[in-house]
């Protein structure tokens, strides 16, 4: 029973990983229409930034953080504006390609500047120790992973329910002919949603760090973690993604108590059955 | 659509790529010899995924699996006997059932749910490769794999251990597997492949059977996937699970997508500039994936219908002048 419960907290806080990637993988499917091959590797460099900004720079955590997040909508808007920009009109598969072009030059991007080994910054003091949760210790830190993974989830449901830019964006995704037509910048619009997205795998990549080091793999492995999210939630459902990635989280940590020979194998099966079964996603209205 | 009857100076072309391809292990060493076959491999598999792509329209992120499907079975006959026909032919057997029956379900969806369902297929494929270790030999593979004689009892036996002996048994499958594809994709399933990707609608309007049509295209993709992977394990000796990962899935989206997906040739043309570009790179610099990663990005956005592109339109431009009909835009 306390296995059940501590294994439960410690699913929670994967889960708010996944949570931050696929929610940017989300808003961008939802409102641009384009899968963001690269948005794991979206994830690896901010991990890397945190680890420059707080490990080696020794600046003081949230300001890191901040950093990484901004560097990480840097990249965004360069990969937006530059180069995906001019080739909405073409092909679907053309924007997948030029997206698996961006995590070639990151993946090696990162290996030139960073070296090849993988990189741990030092706890940050004040979120270093555990809490006792049925008589075993819980780090701080997974404690501050769910409230920042729950607090990003509370603002993006404020900003797409609550306000006027949200309703813009909502309105876009819709149908960006009409918006358009009644004076709505889509390409502004675009950019916006692009960096948003990509400052929110830079910020999952940026707290991971002093817990799940940065790796020069970690972006081909959490993409295919958040695919397999977005699909469950449904392609484009901001909601969907939020309670399929507490659901993955949570199985996976029991899968890795329970069967963890067979953990990736009954995922993958799942994420099958969803799309053959309810392709629109488990939580489709 | 290009015709099937090719002029004189491509077939000429053909004729002097093929006679190059069987006279290299007298001119060049063994290096040369083990890049080509990987290109041939890579060619085999990038037509199989374009048969479902290029000419289907069905964008699949899973072939890596019936490669890996391919590799293993060959790899496990092998080990239990050593009789390459078995093992090739038993590879591409299981990799073509296994395209069936995943093709049956992955079929029942198009465009983006269909990229991600096959994904999900390949990394089952994956996660099996890599769990269970009895069978596959966990992450650490198979290993020993015996280059064995090609062997049909009381008919043939040869002995292809040297390298270039199997580089002629490479070639060979690889020339046939080549011609049998520009048969099928110039025959009645050909065009009705084609006429599906154009037109789901109006395809089923005309009587045809899309979802068995566009069953058999992914069945033959994954045979055409085993194929290549049941090449591979005869010449490296060893099997392991990154083969059956999704960034394997990506190697033959990538070399079609170079080469252009709606020209015939297109993935052999980038089947070769895949190695070529990674040949030349690796040269210079350890980052050769960084490079890989800015060509690509410059294609796309230079040449958003593959390199082979110059070449169609300029000949359908050519062809256009003198008979005055618009030839049908791709």
């Amino acid at each position: 029973m306390e296995n059940i419960v501590f294994q439960g907290c410690v699913g929670l806080s994967l889960a708010m990983y996944l949570w931050l990637i696929s929610a940017g993988l989300t808003i961008i499917f939802g409102v641009l229409r384009i899968v963001n091959f690269a948005h794991g590797s979206l994830f690896m460099v901010g991990a890397y930034l945190a680890y420059t900004f707080y490990g080696q720079i020794a600046l003081p955590f949230w300001l890191a953080i901040l950093l990484s997040v901004a560097g990480t909508g840097v990249l965004g808007l360069i990969m937006e504006r530059g180069f995906l920009k001019r080739i909405y009109g073409v092909d679907e598969a053309y924007q997948l390609l030029l997206t698996f072009g961006f995590i070639l030059i990151l993946d090696d991007a990162v290996k030139m500047i960073w070296g090849g080994v993988f990189k741990i910054p030092p706890m940050p003091e004040f979120l270093d120790g555990a809490w006792m949760i049925v008589g075993r210790p819980f780090p701080i830190y997974n404690v501050f992973v769910i409230a920042v993974g729950v607090l990003v989830a509370i603002v993006l449901w404020f900003v797409f329910e609550k306000t006027w830019w949200g309703r813009i964006v909502r309105a876009t995704a819709a149908d960006r002919e009409m918006a358009s037509a009644i004076g709505v910048r889509v390409p502004r619009v675009f950019s916006g949603v692009f960096v948003a997205g990509a400052m929110l795998a830079g910020l999952g990549g940026a707290i991971g760090t002093p817990v799940r080091v940065a790796a020069p793999g970690i972006g081909t492995a959490m993409i295919i973690q958040a695919f397999i999210i977005t699909v469950i939630g449904g392609l484009g459902n901001l909601k969907g993604a939020f309670v399929s990635s507490l659901i993955v989280g949570v199985l996976s940590a029991y899968g890795t108590l329970f069967f963890p020979v067979f953990e990736l194998f009954f995922i993958f099966i799942i994420m099958v059955v969803v799309l053959l079964v309810r392709p629109q996603g488990l939580f489709a209205r | 659509m290009t015709t099937p009857r090719a002029s004189a100076a491509t077939v000429i072309a053909l004729v002097a790529i093929v006679a190059a391809l069987f006279v290299l292990p007298w001119i060049a060493g063994r290096y040369p010899i083990y890049l080509v076959m990987h290109i041939l491999i890579l060619a085999v598999f990038s037509l199989g995924f374009n048969l479902l792509f290029g000419y289907t329209g069905l964008l699949s992120f899973g072939q890596a699996g019936f490669f890996a499907v391919g590799a293993y079975g060959c790899a496990k006959i092998l080990l239990v006997v050593p009789n390459l026909v078995l093992g090739i032919a038993g590879g591409v057997a299981l990799a073509g059932i296994a395209a069936l029956l995943l093709g049956a379900l992955s079929v029942r969806h198009t465009r983006i749910y269909f990229s991600m369902l096959t994904l999900a297929f390949g990394m089952v494929i994956y996660s099996i490769a890599w769990k269970w270790r009895d069978f596959t030999g966990g992450d650490d593979g198979l290993v020993g794999i015996p280059r064995a004689a090609l062997e049909i009892p009381g008919l043939l036996s040869i002995s292809v251990s040297a390298i270039e002996r199997y580089y002629y048994v490479v070639v060979v499958i690889a020339l046939v597997a080549i011609f049998v594809m520009h048969r099928l994709v110039h025959s009645p399933l050909g065009l009705a492949l084609q006429a599906i990707r154009d037109s789901e609608t109006r395809a089923a309007f005309a009587g045809l059977a899309v979802r068995k049509y566009r069953l058999v295209a992914f069945t033959i993709a994954g045979v055409y996937a085993g194929l290549a992977g049941a090449l591979l394990p005869p010449l490296e000796n060893t099997v392991t699970p990154p083969i059956a990962h999704w960034t394997t899935s990506a190697e033959p989206v990538l070399a079609t997508l170079l080469g252009g997906i709606h020209s015939f040739a297109g993935p052999i043309v980038g089947s070769v500039l895949f190695f070529v570009i990674k040949d030349v790179i690796v040269r210079f610099t350890e980052y050769w994936l960084i490079w890989f990663g800015v060509i690509v990005v410059a294609l796309v956005m230079g040449f958003p219908e593959g390199v082979m592109s110059v070449f169609t339109r300029r000949r359908r431009s050519a062809r256009r002048q003198p008979a005055g009909t618009a030839s049908q835009s791709t």
